[in-house]
Order: C-alpha cells, then structure tokens, then sequence
C-alpha cells in the first residue's frame, strides 16, 4: 500500500501472502468450519442469525457508515423483502420467483425510500427514514388482507438450490454463508471502486463534490440502492430462517437494532458491522434466556456506546490488534529496535 | 350526515391531542436542531403516571384534572433531567444526541411495560363531561369539545408567550439563530432545557387527556411519534403554526382514514407528507416560528 499509485490500489504491493489476505483466508475457512466444529443446532442457527443480521448491518452501514446518512427506517426495507417472499409463496409461486419478486419490491420500496428521504440529509434524514420505516410497519401490522396481521405469514419449505435442501440448521448456515461471502464481496468491491470513493467525498464535502461535477444525489441515491439490496437479501434470509414474518420485525425496535450494529461495530469499516452483528445477536440471546428486558437492555447498550464509545468497539480492538500484529513481525524479522522507529 | 360530524369532531379532538404533542416536539427541533425521539415515550409516561394518580393506588385520588398536570410535572422534570443529564454532555453531536433520545425511549418503553403491564388501561371520562351536547340531530361529546377547547386555549397560550413575553422572545432568537442569540447574551443552553421540560410536560399532558379518548397501552409511544414526526414535517420544523395546521390535517387524515380505509389509515397519512416532501421540503410553514 505504500507505492503511489493514480487509482486507490485495490492489490496490495507486497505479493498475494499480505497478513490481511491470510486473515481473510483464516476467517473463511473458520466460517466454514463452524457447523463441524459446534455439534449443538441451537448455535448453528445463532451462527445463522449472526451471518444474515451481518448482511443487514452491511447494508445499513454503506449509508451510515460511508455516505454519512444514517437511516432509522432500514428495517421497513428488510421486511418488504420478506413479507414478499411470504405473499409470493402463500399465492403457490415456487421459491425462485418468491425471492426474484422480494429483491424486486425491495429494490423499489428502497427507490421510493431514497427519492423522498433524500430530499434532506442529516438529521432531517433521519426522520423522514424513520417515518417512512413506521409507515411500512403500519401497513404490514394493519392491511390484513394482505399481511394477515399481527399474526404474520408463515413458509412452510425452504428453497432447494442446485437440490440442496437447507431445511437442516446446517445446510441453512451453508446458504447464508455463500450469500453472506457474496454480500461481503460485494461490500468490499464497493467500498475500494472509485464510486465508493466518491461516495465517501459526498459525506465530506457534499459542495465540493458538486463543483468537482459529481451528481451528489444521484451517488446518494445509487448508494441508498445497493443497502437496499444488501438489505433485502437479508430479509429473504431471515424469512427462511424463521419460517415466518411478522410486523415485530419491521418496528422501529428493529431498525434501531441493526443501527445499533452498525455503530457498536464502528461505522464505515467492513468488519465493523460485521462485529457488531455478532455483539448485538449473541448479546440478545444471552439476555433473553435470563431476563425478558432486552428492550431495555437495547436502550442502555445504546446510551452507553454513543456516550462512552462513540467510534464503536470494534475500531479500537483493530488497532490495538494492529500495533500488536506489528510488534510482533518485527521481533520475527528481526527489525530495528521498536524505540527507534517509532517517533 | 351525523356520521359525518362526529366524524369531523374526532377528527379535530385527536388534531388537538396530536398539536400538544407536536408543538413541543417541534419546538425542541427548531432550538436543539434535534427530533426528540422519546416524545412518544413522554405521552405515554404522562398517561400512565396520570392513571396511577387517579386509581388511589398511591394511598391518595388525585381529580382527573390535577392528575394530568401533576403527571405532565413530573414528566417536564424527567425531561428537564434528561437534557441536563445526558443530551448536555453531547453538546453539538446531534447525531449523538438523537441516538441516546432513541436508546431512552427503548427504556421508558420497557420500564412502563414493567410498571404497569401489558393490558390496555383505560381511563374514565372526568365526572361533568361524560354528556353530550345536542345541536339539532346531531349529537357531540362534551368530553371531546373540552379536548378541543384546551387544544385551542393552550395554542393561545402558547403562542402569547412566544410572541409576547422575553422568555418566548429569547427562545424566538435562539430558533432563528443560535450563534447569535448567544452573542447577545442568551443563555441559549439554559433555553435547551426550558424548552425540553416544556415540550416533555406537554406531550405528558397531551397523553393523559387523551387518555379516555385512546386509552393507555404498550406501544402508544410508537403509535403516537411517528404521527408527531408526520405532523412537523408537514408543518415545517420549529413552527408553532405549522404544527398547529399540519395536527389537524393529520387528525382528519387519520380519523377520515381510519373509518373509511381502516387496513391502509396508516398508509394514507404517507400521502400529504409524500407531496409535501416533494413541492416543499422545508414543510409548509418552514423557516417562520409563528
């Protein structure tokens, strides 16, 4: 990373074998190992429910994180996803189109979603996102006639790709694996395209972006895109997993969680959300087995992180890894002293 | 045709409800530049401090009149408290500062769910209105024309002591421009917590008379925000005519929706906001506090 290059280099300069690449590597095959290594279901599916809310919190977080729109009504995008797959299914549709319509409707209801709420940005943004999160909620809790309610639709099978059922906890956690390294992927892609660089201008300096002849809506508005889409996939996800969508998951409650996520990890990181995901699923399950408060408990984490920990949990344990990381190759390489590079 | 007018005074008794809420909510945005997303917590609290004053189970009955103002008190210092306490030390970081009124309303919520139960509560109209008044054939609540009837007399109210006192002058300043309201002088911070307890009494008071129209239970916190957020950005932040006229276009959307289109009353109120959004980002009364 350190040879001046005209484009932000996505290869790094020192050859395939870069310590972030092993981690990488490292990290995937860990995934993969996990439904061999954990014999118990219960935590399969934990490690399920962490894969797919870290798709979401992905989502959320190319706008909180990236083009510093924070939204409060994501969970609305997530749910029309899934209450589509349901409606889809529930019509005798097969689970190909179900999931095609649910990226479609998603895909729109995000267009509407972008078009009106960026007509602000900042905090009015945040309140336009969550009206409109509530709406969506509103409208899967009251048309009945088409969302049946408060008593949600179920599903009763899961997909069958390629002829692989995921109706095991483990053939389940596969799926959302390949979805989640796809989402991840494609996160990382866009973060490194000089779009995302672009993006991150419009967070910065929306005026000078203009002048510099970038079209800041139309970056915004092609970002708000693609969370949408990160964000529906996740919403398919968790319609198979849970075999049932409800209004419960679209509330405000939802949306705050998956912020939660994004901002205890640290926004505008990768592994950030990511983290934080596996923070906010563990932390609920934990809590929900001993006490039935976790909406309180979500409120105080919430205080307690913007108050006390502002940049995120996750920023903070990197750098520490880091600093760490680098003492010690230093010590294998046999590089100078560290009193003497260090200023 | 009664079906109608009764219709239309429903309408404007939860436009009144819907004007005490969002009149302090968006105050506190035009000063604080922030939504203050326990709002709804802080009707809901009101309504549900104001029952317990009134069931005796404190030992004492309060009258349903004193039971509404002591409620929206104890809530006004409860906002006072949360301004001094929490938003004060994120002084300028209003992302900060919506995502901790986020966190508390998440706890109000589940701290009246523990109080109080998952039941509705429902609350007695106050002895001396339960009648209603006849005109003609048609036939109105008296307890809904009071509601209306203190909606407009808090409007007065509130719009003398902003027009006419140095307290609403000051926070007329600090509105239009904070910086320079402090250069001259202004405790702008003080204003902050003024106007916070304000609009959490308020919104408090709002939830206890609107308790025998609506009665209590979990979630009219995240029933009633989303329609004071509704309401002021139709209205235009910081505006108390926009939060004025913006009520009562809400209060008949939704009460007009609800008995016509009850599955999609929600969805309608998304319609004048959707337009106003579009032709008048600024909302319709935008950038004038009166």
């Amino acid at each position: 990373m350190t040879k001046p290059a005209p484009k932000p280099a996505s290869k790094p300069a020192s050859g395939p074998l870069t310590g972030r690449r092993i981690a990488v590597v490292i990290a995937v095959l860990a995934l993969i190992a996990v439904p061999y290594a954990i014999t118990e279901i219960y935590y399969v599916n934990i490690a399920s429910q962490i894969l797919l809310y870290a798709i979401f919190a992905l989502g959320l977080n190319v706008l909180v994180g990236y083009a510093g729109l924070v939204s409060l009504g994501h969970a609305g995008l997530f749910g029309v996803a899934a209450y589509v797959v349901g409606y889809v299914l529930a019509a005798g549709y097969g689970h190909t189109l179900a999931i095609l319509a649910a990226l479609a409707a998603g895909q729109v209801a995000t267009a509407v979603f972008a078009a009106l709420s960026l007509r602000a940005t900042g905090i009015s943004f945040i309140m336009i996102t969550l009206a409109l999160g509530e709406i969506i909620w509103g409208l899967a809790y009251r048309w009945i006639s088409i969302t049946n309610g408060d008593n949600g639709i179920s599903v009763a099978t899961r997909p069958e790709p390629f002829g692989l059922p995921l109706d095991s906890a483990r053939g389940f956690y596969a799926a959302t694996l390949v979805v989640f390294l796809v989402a991840v992927a494609a996160a990382a892609i866009f973060v490194r395209s000089p779009f995302g660089a672009a993006l991150a201008g419009t967070r910065e300096q929306p005026r000078r972006m203009n002048t510099l002849g970038y079209h800041v809506w139309m970056i915004r508005f092609w970002a708000c895109m693609f969370s949408g889409l990160l964000t529906s996939m996740a919403g398919i996800l968790f319609v198979y997993y849970n075999e049932f969508i409800s209004p419960q998951a679209l509330a405000l409650t939802a949306s705050a969680e998956s912020l939660l996520m994004v901002i205890s990890g640290g926004a505008g990181t990768l592994l950030g959300p990511i983290m934080g995901a596996a923070l906010v699923v563990i932390v609920k399950n934990v809590v929900s087995a001993y006490v039935e408060r976790w909406n309180f408990m979500l409120g105080a984490i919430f205080v307690a992180i913007v108050v006390f920990m502002p940049e995120g949990l996750v920023p903070g344990a990197v750098r520490l890894a880091r600093s760490a990381w680098r003492a010690v190759s230093r010590q294998k390489t046999g590089a100078p002293s560290v009193a003497g590079t260090e200023q | 045709m009664t079906f109608w007018l009764l219709l239309t005074v429903n309408s404007v008794t939860f436009g009144g409800l819907l004007f005490l809420l969002s009149a302090g909510f968006s105050l506190i945005f035009g000063l604080m530049r922030i939504p203050n997303l326990t709002h709804g917590s802080m009707f809901m609290a009101g309504a549900y401090l104001g029952t317990t004053l009134l069931s005796g189970a404190l030992g004492f009955t309060l009258d349903f009149w004193l039971a509404a103002l002591v409620a929206a008190v104890e809530v006004a210092i409860l906002g006072a408290l949360m301004e001094r306490l929490l938003l004060r030390q994120l002084a300028g970081q209003q992302l900060a500062q919506v995502l901790v009124t986020l966190g508390v309303s998440f706890m109000v919520a589940d701290l009246c769910l523990m109080g109080w139960g998952g039941d509705p509560i429902s609350v007695a109209t106050p002895p001396g209105l339960e009648g209603f008044i006849r005109l003609g054939t048609a036939v109105f609540p008296l307890y809904r024309m009071a509601v209306i009837l203190i909606a407009v007399v808090f409007a007065i109210a509130l719009w003398l002591v902003l027009e006419r006192t140095r307290l609403g002058a000051m926070i007329r300043a600090g509105v239009d421009d904070p910086q320079m309201a402090r250069v001259v002088g202004i405790r702008v911070s003080q204003l902050f917590t003024i106007v916070f307890a304000l609009g959490a009494g308020l919104a408090a008071f709002a939830g206890m008379i609107g308790g025998p129209i609506l009665s209590v239970y979990p979630g009219l916190d995240q029933d009633m925000l989303p329609l004071a957020l509704v309401v002021v950005i139709l209205g235009g932040t910081g505006s108390l005519l926009g939060s004025f006229v913006g009520s009562i276009i809400i209060g008949f959307i939704y009460n007009f929706g609800q008995a016509l289109l009850p599955e999609l009353a929600y969805f309608i109120l998304f319609l004048p906001m959707v337009l106003v959004l579009v032709l008048r980002p600024q909302g319709l009364f935008g950038g004038q506090i009166l």
